[in-house]
Order: structure tokens, then C-alpha cells, then sequence
């Protein structure tokens, strides 16, 4: 593979409709999940991807199986673009054995060894120094692996963030931060917690490359990624992505939407991210009907698949309670 | 001398363990403030930068967080961090990536992911440095399930501890008091491998148990000296291992003394003191003849001059007399 191969996303027909694909998968996951949450069936937080799904889809076709991921407590559509079964994070929603982190971590803690994929991290900023020490390891065991570490805009208020860029860009490892700004910590406007709210000036106060993408264009997150992941893989240290977007849906299931006008919702689901390349791909002849019925129709399939593979689970018993506190030979 | 016995300081004992480790294994390295060109904040690490290289004794920012992070993050990726941090004091900048990471990450992941990390750091009083530099918090460590909490008080464990908790897959945590690196002693040649499991009997005694670890041990020796001089023998107990503890050796212990005082330079309100005299409660109250005794540090945040620090501090003199108290009653 050459490297302008690998900097530019393949516009072929079959490279779009996988990528609306990935974001209906997404999509139509976490909306299920909303229903089972009703049904008491997923309990706990809940924050759902909804409206951010080009960042995670776009994002992933940049990266190769050797790579490492983090991600943070919003990270269904991570884990799923990413290759984890989605039996096995359906089961996880559940909290059954059968779960990919055994049912341990729940929605926030979704994990994979087989993908690379290190949580589900649920303190805000805490993913990032672990992203800044698997580069390490890459980097000191000769390997070419990237980590790439997402994170909200949020995170750029803990020290920790700082921290990081700091010590990535001093030591120049291979480190891919994508830091989805969907305007809101919480319930806490970027403009009322950040006295500079472009966050790709204050990567580059570090020496720390940094664009602005929009992260409501797949196409757009996808190329932004593959081209500066090019620059990662060549030595060139970390790089900063800053995918400005926006969470169509409440922060958690707890969340009365207080601090935001229902008008600007509105306004930014005019630019959802599927929608968006749907129209896209009509308007160049390359999406039927027939596509969108048959993705819609797959999806379905594996939504219900996974439901029925976390019924089906059994909950794991209570004598393995304190099980994989320690490593086993060890745990005296 | 020559039966092989040799002449060693405790700094100069970790630095051995650390320099082997190095040999040992390609995947260790060392990170930390100063560690490198300056040689280590207590002076430890001098040296290893020369014979090492910057790639493995790695110069870290003033930023505990990131770094002990990344050696949480680098164990994930395959290698055998040892991280520094200058006094227990500045972990609490690193305490997220401890508590929230290092100590989750196995269960949370369901087994998938392991944290072979090891953190080797300061703790304790005695050399004026206040209360922002002085303070004992390996208790508190010692409260969270998924750490491994040490703290080698000989010149053997100095010596040999690194290596089993670097065998160790999970996070493990090294205590130094900082009086004990200029303590200097007699390694015999066939001392260690040591083990990170199990307390051990010091000083054999039948007349009260005395329970301690790290800084004090040598504290708690000098007192069970006097007292034996006045006819009563303890049995001094290194607990070595605060997480998980060594609850048997205790008991034994206290079953054959039927008297207990433990001996701690953290504070008594909610420590590690008071979940050993819990389970000296739990485990041996109807072969108790007294009740458990403490020696703790005075509720106070250590303070600069001598005097008053070491007024703060357990000493020999409280040791012997809460030995005498058990003995009274």
C-alpha cells in the first residue's frame, strides 16, 4: 500500500454504503438500546452516540488492526466501528457473563483484547494519558502501531489533557487524539468553561498538529484521519483532530436537556451525519432505495441477533464475584 | 569479607535491583522525575542513565498524571514499566490513573487486560521536610482492591522485592521510607529471592506481639530490645506486604503472645492500624488478654522542625509503653 493510497478514502460506491452502513449499525443499535433501557432491561448511565457517528466511522478506516484504541464512557459506536461483536456488546449492555468485558464494565466499560479496543473510560481526560503510554510501548517495541484516543471536548479542561500533549509531542509518539466537541461537558457550554474554545489552538501551543473537521461529514472525519495518520505512521509524532459535532440525543438517560434551546437540536439534526451522506450519495446516483432497504434490513437482523444472544446470556455466578481483581495465581 | 557477606545502603541496594531488572529484561524501563540526569531525587537512580540510555531511563515532565499513566498504558501494551514518583505526597497528582486505571482495568475488562505496572515511590518522616513532603499513605493505597501494596524495610527486600513484583502481572506498588536509604548493613551472598506475599517474624518473643512495617520496623526492633532488657519479649512482626495482608502470621502470633500493639507512622483515624487491630478482633478475640494497642502519628500534618516532627512521630519510648500497658491489664 502506498501512501497516497492510504491517505485518501476510496469513493467507490461499495466504500460509501460501508460507511452508511457503519453509522446505521450505530445508529440503530443505541436506539434499540434507548428502548431496552426503557424496558429496565440496560440499567446504569446510558449516553448515546447519536448524532456523533461519522467521527467513529470515519475514523476507524483509517486505523489498522495492529492499533490500539481508547475511548470513553460514550463508546458503543467505537467499540462496534471497530470491530467488537455486537452480540458481545449487547450482552456487555446487559451485564451478562457473556458480555466483552464479562459483564463487568457495562456500558461505559466496553473492552476487547482481539480488537485492540482499551475501554470505555469513564473519568473525563483519564483515557488519554493510557493512549500516550500504549504509543510508548509501540514506539519502544519497534512496532508501527498507532494509539488512537477519543475524547470529548470536555477533557480539554482536566490537566491531564494538557499533560498529555505535552508529553506525546516531547517524547513524539505515535499518538492520534480525535477530540469530538459536540459543544456540551455535560450540561456545560464550551464558551462557559474555556477561556480559548478552539481546541486545535491549544494543541498547537504543544507542537502538537491539530485540524478542525467537520465531524457531521463521514467522508470528510475519514480523510482527515487517513492523512494524518500517514503523518503519525512516518515518525511525525502526535496529531490532534478536532471533530466539531453535536449529541442529538441527552448527555445520559438522566438528563432533562435544561441547559439547550430545542431549536438548536433541530437545527443540527438538519445536518445528521447519515442523512447527510444518504443525500450525498443520491444526488452523485450511487444510493437506491433497494441499499437503504437492504442495510436497514441487515442491521435489524443483527440487532435482533444480539438482543437475543444477551437474553440469552446467564448471569455469571456470584462465587465469581471477586474473580479477576488480581491474576489469579497471584491473588493469594 | 570473606564468606561473601558485603557492606550495602539501602539506596544502593534498589539501585542493584533496578540496574538487574534492566539486564534482566528488555521490556523494563525506568520513568520518573529526574531520574536520569540528576540522578534521582534521594539519589537511587544515579548512574543508570549513562549505563542505560534516555530510551530506558526516561526524564519525565512534572506530570505525574501523564506519566504514571503511560506506564499504566505501556504495561497494556506489552511492557514492564518500573515508575517513580518523587514522594507519596505528589501520587496523589497521579491518584486517577492509580485508583481509576491500574486497579480496574483487569476486572473491568473481564480478565482481557493485565497491568503489570510497578511504582516505586518515598514515603514517610524525618528529615524536616514538612507537611506537603512527610507524609505515610501507603494505608490508603493498601484500601484498594487490584493494587499490590509493599513496603521493604530490610536491605534483602530492598534488594530483592523488585524483581517479584515485577513478576508480578498485577500492579504493585513500592514503598521506600525515606530514612531508611542511608541505612547501611550486611547483605550475605545468598540472600533472596524474596517473596511479596507473607509478613515475617523479625524478633521472636513470647510476651506481646508488636506489628509493623517499613520505617518504623527498626523503630519497633530498638523498643522490644529495651524491653527485653526489663524481661519482656516481643515478637516484632514486618508486615512487608500491606495489600493483600499476611492475616495469619498475625494471628499466629498473637495466639501465642495473647498481646498485640501495632506500630504505624500513618495516622490512627480510618488506617491501616485500625483494620489490623479489626482483624486481630475478628480472628483471635477470645486469645486476646488485652486490648490492642497502637502507635500511631499525631493527628497533625507533619510538622517542619525537628522537635515537633519528631514529637508527631511513633518512637521507641511510646512503643515500649504501650507494650507495658498490654502487659498491665
Amino acid at each position: 500500500m502506498n501512501d497516497s493510497h492510504a491517505q485518501k478514502p476510496h469513493l467507490s460506491r461499495e466504500h460509501l454504503l460501508a460507511l452508511l452502513r457503519a453509522m446505521v449499525r450505530i445508529r440503530r443499535f443505541e436506539e434499540k438500546c434507548a428502548e431496552l433501557y426503557q424496558q429496565e432491561k440496560i440499567r446504569g448511565f446510558l449516553h448515546l452516540y447519536i448524532g456523533e457517528e461519522a467521527i467513529a466511522a470515519g475514523a476507524m478506516q483509517a486505523l489498522a488492526p495492529t492499533d490500539a484504541v481508547v475511548a470513553t464512557y460514550r463508546e458503543h459506536g467505537h467499540a462496534l466501528a471497530r470491530g467488537v461483536s455486537m452480540d458481545a456488546v449487547m450482552a456487555e449492555m446487559y451485564g451478562k457473563a457473556e458480555g466483552c468485558s464479562r459483564g463487568r464494565g457495562g456500558s461505559m466499560h466496553l473492552f476487547d483484547a482481539a480488537t485492540r479496543f482499551y475501554g470505555g473510560n469513564a473519568i473525563v481526560g483519564g483515557g488519554l494519558p493510557l493512549a500516550v503510554g500504549l504509543a510508548l510501548a509501540e514506539k519502544m517495541d519497534k512496532r508501527d502501531g498507532i494509539a488512537a484516543c477519543f475524547f470529548g471536548e470536555g477533557a480539554v479542561a482536566e490537566g491531564e489533557f494538557h499533560e498529555c500533549l505535552n508529553l506525546a509531542e516531547l517524547w513524539r509518539l505515535p499518538v492520534l487524539f480525535v477530540c469530538e466537541n459536540n459543544l456540551y461537558a455535560m450540561g456545560t457550554r464550551l464558551e462557559r468553561s474555556e477561556s480559548q474554545p478552539d481546541i486545535h489552538v491549544k494543541a498547537q501551543s504543544y507542537n502538537v498538529p491539530a485540524e478542525v473537521v467537520d465531524g457531521m461529514d463521514v467522508v470528510a472525519v475519514e480523510a482527515a484521519t487517513r492523512r494524518v495518520c500517514a503523518a503519525i505512521r512516518s515518525g511525525g509524532g502526535p496529531a490532534l483532530l478536532e471533530c466539531r459535532t453535536y449529541r442529538f440525543r441527552a448527555h445520559s438517560m438522566f438528563d432533562p436537556q435544561l441547559y439547550r434551546d430545542k431549536a438548536e437540536v433541530e437545527e443540527w439534526k438538519h445536518r445528521d451525519p447519515i442523512e447527510r451522506l444518504a443525500s450525498w450519495m443520491r444526488g452523485m446516483g450511487v444510493l437506491h432505495d433497494s441499499d437503504v432497504a437492504a442495510i436497514e434490513a441487515e442491521v435489524a437482523a443483527e440487532i435482533e441477533h444480539g438482543v437475543a444472544f444477551a437474553e440469552s446470556g446467564h448471569w455469571e455466578p456470584i462465587a465469581e464475584l471477586t474473580r479477576e481483581v488480581y491474576a489469579a495465581e497471584f491473588a493469594q | 569479607m570473606t564468606n561473601g557477606t558485603r557492606e550495602i545502603t539501602y539506596r544502593d541496594a534498589v539501585r542493584e535491583a533496578i540496574r538487574e531488572a534492566l539486564l534482566a529484561d528488555p521490556r523494563v524501563f525506568l520513568m520518573g522525575e529526574d531520574v536520569g540526569r540528576y540522578g534521582g531525587c534521594y539519589a537511587v537512580t544515579k548512574g543508570l542513565l549513562d549505563e542505560f540510555g534516555p530510551e530506558r531511563v526516561r526524564d519525565t515532565p512534572l506530570s505525574e498524571s501523564a506519566f504514571v499513566g503511560a506506564g499504566i498504558g505501556a504495561a497494556l501494551g506489552g511492557m514492564r514499566p518500573i515508575v517513580e514518583i518523587m514522594t507519596v505526597n505528589f501520587s496523589l497528582l497521579a491518584l486517577d490513573q492509580i485508583v481509576n486505571n491500574a486497579a480496574t482495568i483487569r476486572h473491568m475488562s473481564g480478565g482481557q487486560f493485565a497491568v503489570p505496572l510497578v511504582i516505586r515511590m518515598a514515603t514517610g518522616a524525618g528529615r524536616q521536610l514538612a507537611a506537603q513532603h512527610s507524609h505515610s499513605l501507603e494505608g490508603w493505597y493498601a484500601h484498594i482492591p487490584g493494587l499490590k501494596v509493599v513496603t521493604p524495610a530490610t536491605l534483602e527486600d530492598a534488594r530483592f522485592m523488585l524483581a517479584a513484583a515485577l513478576a508480578d502481572p498485577n500492579p504493585v506498588l513500592i514503598f521506600e521510607h525515606v530514612m531508611l536509604y542511608n541505612r547501611i548493613g550486611m547483605l550475605p551472598p545468598d540472600a533472596g529471592p524474596v517473596d511479596i506475599r507473607s509478613a515475617i517474624v523479625r524478633r521472636l518473643g513470647k510476651d506481646v506481639t508488636l506489628v509493623t512495617y517499613g520505617g518504623t520496623l527498626f523503630k519497633t526492633l530498638d523498643a522490644a530490645e529495651e524491653l527485653s532488657k526489663e524481661g519482656i519479649e516481643g515478637e516484632v512482626i514486618d508486615l512487608r506486604v500491606l495489600r493483600p495482608l499476611d492475616t495469619e502470621t498475625v494471628l499466629a502470633s498473637v495466639a501465642k503472645t495473647r498481646r498485640a500493639v501495632i506500630v504505624d507512622e500513618g495516622w490512627r483515624s480510618g488506617s491501616l492500624s485500625a483494620e489490623i487491630s479489626a482483624r486481630i478482633m475478628e480472628g483471635a478475640f477470645w486469645e486476646l488478654d488485652a486490648p490492642v494497642g497502637r502507635v500511631c502519628s499525631a493527628e497533625v500534618p507533619i510538622p517542619y522542625p525537628h522537635h515537633l516532627e519528631e514529637a508527631a512521630l511513633p518512637q521507641p519510648s511510646a512503643i515500649i509503653a504501650a507494650a507495658k500497658t498490654t502487659l498491665v491489664s
